[in-house]
């Protein structure tokens, strides 16, 4: 592992919302034109935008009226740095590593010299900038959601430092899953963690994301992730998000699939106050094939706000989607999908469900599953419930000796595992079993 | 493929008109003048003219709804309608006294038939007016008031303006408020505890002129124990222009009440169809709505039922056929506010042509809540391969052992099944036809039987020559 020790530029306690602030931060990136001028934009973009409202059809539901961007600052590297590396051990076998605070590199894991001699590149955006511009200029950036955070989406782009370039070339095939750490430390932090994922014709690589708070701090979080499935390619992305409980954050992914692509998508959301994710796959290649998986497990006054998108443009492609919510204690939980399929995008079969597990009567779940369809040779559905545990498989566990409370758990994990099932990594699949875990643990108490 | 299906046949029996001499026209445009107009002419009391001014004002400061609708309605010009037109003349009681012109057109579309053979009550409205309006005697004596808008305010105020609007209220959307500012005609009806109605009563509504709006208001109460089933249908002739419906209808179903709302839309298609419908059910009450949607060139119409008291039940059956250059914007409403409340929907369209589906449903259930249940499912069929189908519900669950399930589903007919009617000699068109009125078979069922027959077969004729 290598450290990074370089000392980045001093950025202490500044007003993200300050135009000098921006100023400073462009002045610290790697000189690149394209860069340059892209945040520039981005920034123009975030300053002319409003704040989104409820009345918005995007926004729907959604808790507008406290969000803010007042008091994040950007931040030195933190102090704990130390520890922070040593919490960055929820994987062990990985093909490459990086791990971020507060928007700083703190290391790098490189790829084996067997990967790069096949032409894998896993830069940080930093070190991309400097050796493949041309890479960056023609992936980064190019998608935006069409889900509503625009606004966000913008100041992540404008600020974007952290943030991982997975590229891998045609035929190339990665077993072990590539690993980013983006942690939240300071007390007011903003971070903005880029995600970009390369896979050319028929390679396979997967990689996950670990988006993590140190301390309990308030903090912000814009980020944005792109995946492009190139013909035949398969990628596995994952996001495990376990902000502390008074972070806000905006999650913006996008996901293209050409001919022939399969693309699995898998996100956890356990922490923040507020957490928006957006999630849009564009199916522009014939015969591809998108999978879209979230749990969430929600308590306090926990707002979860998920929006996703499977925009279907060319024939003969399927994508299915599995949003499961659960719900304690006065949270609250929007699902609001759309499936979007175009003229030209016969036989399709596109399938939506949503599932929320009500575990306290004060928990709220709003579901909005959507469909519009221009094709007529297709098959779509959606499916939403929302209830309590099942009466009848309670009681057959009770009725064998069971204790109700730990039945009740029994039923709620069984609930999660439908989604954690998916996680190809038996490694992973078990850290995700411990987080949610704990998470309920914490709450017995 | 054929793309233009020859959907027009049946229309044709409503597309006709006759010159007609208004003694009363409101002229075009709307503005405080109009309504002034419309009070004086109707002679009504202040506080509905104070009413009907103050939902101007509302109706002038909202703005459309293009934010989640149609954009298709800012070409409505609101300047270009003619907002009141009457001959002047009170609802005739008896068939001969209906005048001639009138009376033609009703009798073209069969109403007199129609009462003589199944219904109770039968009104005709004809543009902003009654023009003829009938219950069966035994029904009086039972104390049922069947009765237009301003009569049943003017008349009965004790019985219809503890409702009136409460339901649904003035500024609850653009289109209500509209209403309430120039509201004309409609039924105003009345059930007393416990009085069953066994055949339902029907009112007919018709456009006759161009460029005119209608705005019928009906009010439905049904009182404890009691049970009614009401019909409405309604026609207007082909104009080169534009004309404007825009209705609001609010049911209250008190204790234990039975209320059931049938609608079969056949505007003709340059008519903008933009409806306000909401059912009010208290304990153990009963509201249905039942509606069929098959012309017009907008639709926006999402009928709802409040669910107050315990153990309320609503339900919403719903077809829709959208041909070309139709959108059928479609949809439910189920809000609960009461422990053991259930409502089930049941959507399906289909999609013809150029023609656009939407479903947009609401489901809401509080959190104070227990045992309340929904379940709703949409299917949408599909026919040519420019034709579209949209579905956008809204569910917002809380509260205690409560469940909701909501399901939705896209197809087009399946190849196989045609494949295999034809293998039994069945043209394309025959098997096509078949298999569309199958997959609305169960809902059509649910229409009374004059209804269904003639659904059926409004099917069968707006499918010929759709596939080729």
């Amino acid at each position: 592992m290598h450290q990074d020790t370089s000392s980045a530029p001093t950025t202490t306690q500044v007003d993200i919302l300050s135009g000098d602030t921006f100023q400073k931060h462009q002045a610290s990136m790697p000189s690149n034109a394209w860069m340059q001028a892209q945040q520039a934009a981005a920034w123009n973009t975030f300053k002319s935008l409003p704040m989104p409202k409820r009345t918005e059809e995007r926004w729907r539901f959604a808790q507008t009226v406290g969000l803010s961007l007042e008091g994040y600052t950007l931040q030195d590297k933190p102090a704990d740095a130390e520890a922070i590396l040593a919490q960055s051990a929820h994987l062990e076998d990985y093909a490459g590593r990086l791990i971020f605070a507060d928007g700083h590199l703190l290391a790098k894991d490189a790829i084996s010299e067997e990967l790069a001699a096949q032409g894998v590149l896993w830069l940080s955006l930093e070190e991309a900038l400097h050796s493949k511009p041309e890479l960056l200029e023609r992936y980064l950036f190019s998608l935006s959601t069409q889900l509503g955070s625009d606004k966000f989406e913008a100041l992540g782009r404008a600020y974007a430092r952290a943030g991982s370039i997975l590229y891998v070339p045609k035929d190339v095939q990665v077993k072990s899953p590539f690993v980013a750490y983006h942690w939240a430390s300071q007390e007011g932090a903003s971070i903005f963690p880029q995600t970009l994922i390369i896979a050319e014709t028929t390679s396979q690589v997967s990689l996950v994301d670990f988006y993590l708070s140190a301390s309990g701090a308030p903090a912000l979080a814009c980020g944005s992730s792109h995946v492009h499935a190139g013909p035949g390619a398969k990628v596995f992305r994952k996001s495990i998000q376990n902000w502390s409980r008074k972070t806000h954050s905006f999650q913006s992914d996008t996901h293209t699939t050409e001919r022939d692509a399969e693309l699995y998508s898998l996100a956890v959301h356990l922490g923040g106050e507020y957490a928006r994710f957006e999630n849009d796959v564009e199916i522009t290649g014939a015969g591809s094939h998108a999978k879209l998986y979230s749990l969430t497990v929600a308590d306090d006054k926990q707002m979860f706000d998920q929006r996703s998108l499977q925009r279907h443009q060319a024939p003969n492609a399927t994508s299915d989607l599995l949003y499961k919510n659960a719900l304690c204690d006065t949270a609250k939980t929007i699902f609001s999908g759309m499936i979007c399929v175009g003229k030209q995008a016969q036989q399709t079969d596109a399938y939506q469900t949503n599932r929320n597990l009500l575990l306290n009567p004060s928990a709220e779940a709003i579901s909005l599953p959507g469909l519009e369809i221009e094709a007529n040779d297709v098959k779509c559905s959606h499916g939403s419930t929302s209830g309590q545990i099942d009466e009848s498989e309670l009681f057959y566990m009770l009725a064998r000796g069971i204790p109700k409370p730990v039945a009740q758990k029994l039923l709620t994990f069984g609930f999660f595992e439908e989604v954690i099932a998916k996680v190809d990594d038996p490694a992973l699949a078990d850290n995700l079993r411990l987080m949610v875990e704990e998470k309920f643990a914490t709450r017995e108490h | 493929m054929q793309e233009k299906p020859s959907i027009d046949i049946d229309r044709s029996k409503g597309d006709f008109h006759y010159e007609t001499d208004y003694a009363y026209d409101a002229g075009l445009g709307l503005s405080e003048k109009t309504v002034n107009y419309i009070a004086d002419v109707k002679e009504e009391d202040d506080w509905i003219r104070d009413f009907r001014l103050k939902a101007l004002r509302i109706f002038q400061e909202k703005p459309l709804p293009t934010h989640w609708a149609s954009e298709d309605l800012l070409s409505i010009n609101f300047d270009k309608i003619r907002y009141y037109l009457s001959k002047g003349q009170q609802p005739s009681r008896t068939w001969e006294e209906v005048p001639d012109d009138i009376k033609k057109t009703f009798e073209r579309l069969g109403i007199p038939e129609q009462e003589r053979k199944f219904l109770a009550g039968v009104e005709a409205q004809f543009d902003s007016e009654a023009a003829y309006s009938r219950m069966k005697d035994n029904l009086a004596k039972d104390g049922v008031i069947f009765v237009g808008s301003t009569e049943g305010l003017m008349k009965h105020p004790e019985i219809f303006r503890k409702f009136f609007g409460k339901v649904i209220p003035t500024g609850d959307n653009k289109f209500s408020a509209l209403n309430s500012a120039v509201f004309s005609g409609g039924s105003f009806i009345y059930i007393p505890p416990g009085v069953k109605v066994k055949q339902p009563l029907q009112a007919y509504f018709r456009i006759n002129a161009e460029n005119f709006g209608q705005f019928e208001r009906t009010l439905i109460i049904a009182d404890e124990g009691a049970e009614v089933t009401y019909m409405e249908g309604c026609t207007a002739p082909k104009f080169e222009t534009t004309t404007l419906h825009s209705a609001v209808v609010e049911l209250v179903a008190l204790k234990g009440a039975k209320i059931q709302y049938i609608t079969v839309q056949n505007w003709s298609n340059n008519v903008f169809n933009l409806v306000t419908k909401r059912g009010l059910a208290e304990e153990e009450a009963e509201i249905r709505w039942i509606d069929c949607n098959i012309g017009s060139r907008l639709t926006m119409k999402y009928p709802g039922v409040i669910l107050k008291g315990r153990k309320a039940r609503g339900e919403v059956l719903s077809i829709a056929l959208a041909g070309d250059g139709q959108h059928q914007d479609t949809g439910a409403k189920m809000i609960h506010a009461a422990d053991e409340t259930s409502s089930n929907i049941i959507a399906k369209s289909i999609s013809l042509g150029t023609g656009r589906s939407s479903y947009r449903g609401l489901v809401h259930i509080p959190k104070h809540l227990k045992n309340c249940k929904n379940n709703t499912e949409c299917d949408a069929l599909l026919i040519n391969s420019n034709s579209r189908t949209d579905t956008y519900p809204a569910i917002d669950v809380r509260g205690e052992r409560n469940s909701v399930q909501h399901e939705a589903s896209v197809s087009k007919v399946s190849a196989e099944q045609i494949f295999y009617m034809q293998q039994r000699g069945l043209s394309e068109a025959e098997a096509m036809s078949l298999s569309v009125n199958g997959f609305i078979n169960d809902l059509v069922r649910e229409f009374p039987m004059e209804y269904s027959v003639e659904l059926k077969r409004l099917i069968e004729l707006e499918m010929e020559g759709s596939v080729g």
